[in-house]
Formats: C-alpha cells, structure tokens, sequence
C-alpha cells in the first residue's frame, strides 16, 4: 500500500488522502447544509403552495412584499428584545450565582448539579411544563401568588398580548442561566488564588475584589457569553413554538416561529423561504457585528 | 505571600473570621433562592403527575395529591413510549456513530495535511457553525420527500449529522492537532500508511475529545424537536420530544397525564447525568461554547 514513502507527510500524494478522508464529511455537510442553503434562496423567487412539482417564478416579489411587512418586522423586534434583555438579564445572574459557587468551594458541588438540570430538559418539554406553570386556573404561579395576597397580580400570562413575551423570556432565563453560571464558573478557575489573597491582604472588600480583579479576569468569558446569547436569541424557535405558537395576536412571534406559520400553517413555501433567508442574512450580520466588536471566537475556559 | 503565616491573616482581615457576615448571609439566600426556582418546576411536574385528575381540577396547585394515582404512568407506557425511546435510541445512535467517523475522518485532514485548499475547505466548515438549522428546513422537507424518507426515523439521520459536523470537526481538529507528531513519524517508518495511522493512532489517543463530541452531540440530537416534528408524522416513527408534543394533544386536558410524559421523556437523561455529572457537564459546555 505504501510504494510512495517520500511525497508526502503521510506517506501518499496527500490530496488523495485528503479526498478521501473528507469525501464522507463535505458529501453530508454539502447534501444537507450547503445545498439547502442555497435552495432556500431559489424558493424565495417562487410562488408555490407545496403541491406539485414547483411553484411559479416572480422574481423578487417575495423579497418586496417582505419588506413592507409588519408581521416579519415585529418578528424582528421580538428577537432583538429577546437578544437584548437575555444579556441584560442572563449574564449578571449566572455571573453572582457563579462567584457565590466559586467562594462557597467544595460544598457547592451538589448544588452545581442542581442547578444544571434545565440544560438536559428538552426544550419542548420546558415548555409544556411552564405552559402549565402559567395556566391561568389551574396553574402554581398564579395559586402561589394568590397564597400570597397577591392576587391581584394574577394574570392570563401566555393569553395576553401584553405578557407574553416577558413570560417566554423568564422561561428562556430559567433555562440558560446555569449554562452561562458554569461558563463563568471555569472562567473564574483559572484565576490564581494568590491574586485574590494578596488584594484581601491589602483589605480589600468582597466588592472590589470582584470588581477590579474577578471582573476584569472574565472578559473574554463574558464576551463568549454575550455572542452566545444574541445568536441563540436570534434563532430561537422551540420554546415559543410549544408555549404560545408565536400569539397571541403575534405578540411574542419571532423569525424562525413566523417562518414555520407561513410554510407549514399557511402554506406559502415561496414566501416562507423569502423569511428564512432573510433570517440567515440577520443572524450572518449580527454574528459578524457581534464577533468585530468583541474581537474573539473562542476563549480559553 | 509565603511569609505571612496564616494566623495573621485570619486575624487581621475583617471579613474572613466572621461566621455569620452579611455578605455570606446574602450568598446563602441567593444559592437556596435559585435553587428553589430551579427546582421548583421540577417538584410541581413530578407532584403533579401523580395526582388524579379530579384532584388536580379540585384542590390547589401545590396541594400534594390525595392518593397516589400512577394510572398516568400506565398509560403513557401502555401509549406507545416505548415506540417513542426506541426511535430516539436508534436514530440518536447512529447519527453519533456516523458524526464520530466523518468528523474524525475530516477532523484528521485538517489537524495534518496543510494545503491552501484544506485550510479554505474548513475555515468553510466551520462557518457552519453560524447557519440557523430553520433556514435549511423547508428545502430539507422537500429533499426527504422527493427521497421517499418522509415520515421514516431515516429522514433525520442525514440532517442531524450534517447539522452536528461542523463543531464536531471543529473540537475534533483542535484535539488531533495536539497529538504529537514522532508517533506517526514512527508509525510510518514501520510501513503504515494513512489509513492505518489514523485508525490505530489518531483514533485512540483522540479518545477524551470523541468522547465529549459523543456527548455534547448526543444530548442536543436527543432533544431535538422541530426536524423530528416536521420530517415524521406517525408516533410509530418519532423521537421522544415528539412524545411529549403527541401526548400534549392528545391530553390537552388531562394535565397529570401530560405531566407524566414529561417526567417519563426526561428520565433517560437524568439518568445519565446522575451516573457522570462531571463528564457531561464538561462535554456539554466544550461542545456550546466552541460552538
């Protein structure tokens, strides 16, 4: 087998080790990633309802009628809210609960346990779950808050328009915040022990020690965190789908909740590919926006 | 830092010595506080579940039920479960399997022939990372339509090692660039070639990362809901998440029952994780964060 020791690092004309080692990967990555992909686009010029064969061809109207349409703009905003208040909200929590674990040392192993269980729930199944959390006759939220002498506070959570996007994105937190806790949690590590002795040495307070060295340690951690977030905002689709279906009324519809409506629900492939592209080009600005301004694909965990 | 003994420290430092300090106070409340809203959840799914439906309409939502009522396990497991789990097992199975070789096929190209072409074709990989899976959906459903896969567990394996290649190929080339290179240096001086050298030295020493791809992969394709959702259609053929969303309809109004799916769906994980928290921790936050 190996009558050709010298013209390569691997002992045979390498591009045909090459070839065949990566035939198998790039033959599924093209069949099922890059070809639907590109197939997306090619829909998006079509008219078609799904029957038949394919649709007829209109050029860019698809793309026109995109752009005038309030639906797929409120999508939008609903993912840039969910972007913006997952960071403002996610990154801060899992950041204390991960220097409360991070002081409270051996001890803190089982609660870390605990605290990770949402992330192997399936997100279909968080959803059902608080589908009934928030059930406005049977469900615990509303019972627990009528225990309370709140009951005034009760409300139709998933059903009204004005609460139901702030009800999927505690959910979405509930979910997230362990991952970006145990994040922090290795990020902070790697922080040499003697740092943090030698500022309490100085005296000092918890605060600043947090503040001006376990802070400025993270920064890289926290950007990952950060880009990690926005991009998972912008692609959410399960949790929503299971909880609201993207109602009511559209209240907390997002991109990816609209583009299944409009294929599966009403039946428009063409226009639903339009939306899905769009939804690509989005998250590919975004994620290159978001990766310029913190200027760094991986960090050391 | 050496010099100064311990003593001193802990008698000079005002917020070390004190057991009961307001800071430490607070860092209680708050690790108690999230894990009641962690676990919370959990307690009302698991209570609930066992209750009979009458009790559920009648008493309070946190009431415990009045007599242990496991008829909603019977008929969740009389229901077609194990249909459900049998799916999961294969096509999670062999999607792992296939991810583990092609990934580690391309993954040793990568980490070891360095043409211009090779370092184009993966930084091209690796942008896969970013595309949202919706976007592939529809001309994926017409694929495996056209295929004949409709509504078969077949039709997802394709979608699902694809979707996972990319950061598997990813860590993959990470961990084999790391091996060091006398070994194959060595391996072929004895006559082995490309084949031979990836399978019995790259295969093996790259162990802990097949591993953490395997479970980081292996996790998300068990959960995975909106391929298995739109490329099948009978229970016969569908994965556990569908369980719970087939059984949703079909309780919509029996919230014990639907509850206990629930339970039952998210057992096998929580199995495994009460086996190897730490591997499973660790695989699933190398596998996101490279990601």
């Amino acid at each position: 087998m190996m009558s050709l020791p010298k013209r390569s690092r691997l002992g045979r004309p390498s591009a045909m080790v090459s070839a065949t080692f990566l035939a198998p990967a790039i033959a599924l990555l093209g069949l099922f990633l890059l070809y639907p992909l590109i197939s997306s686009f090619r829909l998006s010029t079509l008219d078609w309802n799904g029957l038949g064969t394919t649709g007829r061809f209109i050029g860019l109207q698809n793309w026109i009628h995109l752009s005038h349409d309030p639906a797929f703009f409120k999508a939008v905003r609903n993912n840039l809210i969910l972007a913006v208040f997952s960071v403002l909200i996610q990154m801060p929590i899992a950041l204390t609960l991960a220097v409360m674990l991070d002081k409270a040392g051996r001890g803190s192993r089982t609660l870390k346990i605990l605290y990770f269980l949402p992330l192997l729930m399936s997100s279909v199944a968080i959803g059902v779950v608080f589908k009934n959390v928030y059930d406005p006759n049977f469900g615990p939220l509303n019972a627990a808050l009528n225990a309370l002498g709140l009951g005034n506070l009760a409300q139709d959570w998933l059903g009204d328009g004005r609460f139901a996007l702030g009800a999927t994105l505690a959910v979405i937190c509930w979910q997230n915040i362990p991952f970006y806790m145990i994040l922090f949690m290795a990020g902070l590590s790697s922080l040499s022990p003697e740092l943090r002795e030698a500022a309490r040495l100085d005296g000092a307070s918890p605060l600043r020690v947090f503040w001006h060295i376990e802070l400025p340690h993270l920064q890289g951690t926290l950007r990952t965190g950060v880009l990690l977030a926005v991009i998972g905002s912008l692609r959410y689709f399960d949790l929503i789908f299971v909880m609201t279906g993207g109602g009511p009324d559209g209240a907390s519809e997002l991109m990816a909740t609209y583009m299944y409506r409009t294929v599966f629900s009403s039946f428009q492939l063409g226009y639903g590919s339009t939306i899905a592209s769009a939804m690509f080009l989005i998250v590919l600005v975004v994620a290159s926006v978001t990766l310029t301004l913190t200027r760094r694909f991986e960090t050391e965990i | 830092m050496k010099a100064i003994p311990n003593v001193h420290l802990e008698s000079s430092t005002p917020f070390r010595a004190p057991r009961f300090s307001v800071s430490r106070a607070m860092v209680l409340t708050l690790g108690v506080g999230w894990l009641a809203v962690t676990t919370l959840p959990f307690l009302f799914v698991v209570v609930t579940s066992l209750k009979s439906q009458q009790d559920t309409y009648s008493g309070s939502a946190w009431s415990l039920p009045s007599v242990l009522d496991l008829s909603n396990y019977r008929a969740v497991l009389e229901g077609g479960f194990w249909v459900y789990l049998r799916n999961s097992l294969f096509v999670v199975g062999l999607s792992t399997a296939l991810i583990l070789l092609t990934g580690s096929m391309a993954a040793y190209v990568f980490a070891r022939i360095s043409s211009r072409l090779n370092r184009s074709i993966f930084s091209l990989v690796v942008a896969g990372m970013i595309v949202p899976l919706h976007v592939t959906l529809v001309p994926v459903y017409l694929m495996t339509r056209t295929a004949g896969l409709y509504d078969t567990p077949f039709a997802l394996i394709g979608p699902y090692v694809a979707s996972s290649l990319p950061v598997s190929i990813f860590i993959l080339t990470e961990f084999m660039r790391q091996i060091p290179r006398e070994l194959e240096e060595a391996a072929m001086l004895d006559g082995c070639g490309p084949f031979a050298i990836f399978w019995r030295i790259f295969v093996p020493l790259s162990g802990p990362g097949l591993a953490t791809v395997a479970i980081y992969n292996a996790i998300a394709l068990w959960n995975e809901f909106i391929f298995a959702y739109v490329l099948t259609s009978t229970p016969a053929n569908r994965t556990l998440p569908l369980a719970v969303w087939d059984f949703q309809g079909q309780y919509a109004s029996n919230i014990p029952a639907t509850l206990a799916v629930v339970t039952l769906t998210s057992l096998p994980l929580i199995v495994a994780y009460a086996f190897g928290q730490e591997r499973i921790i660790k695989g699933m936050m190398v596998g996101s964060v490279k990601g």
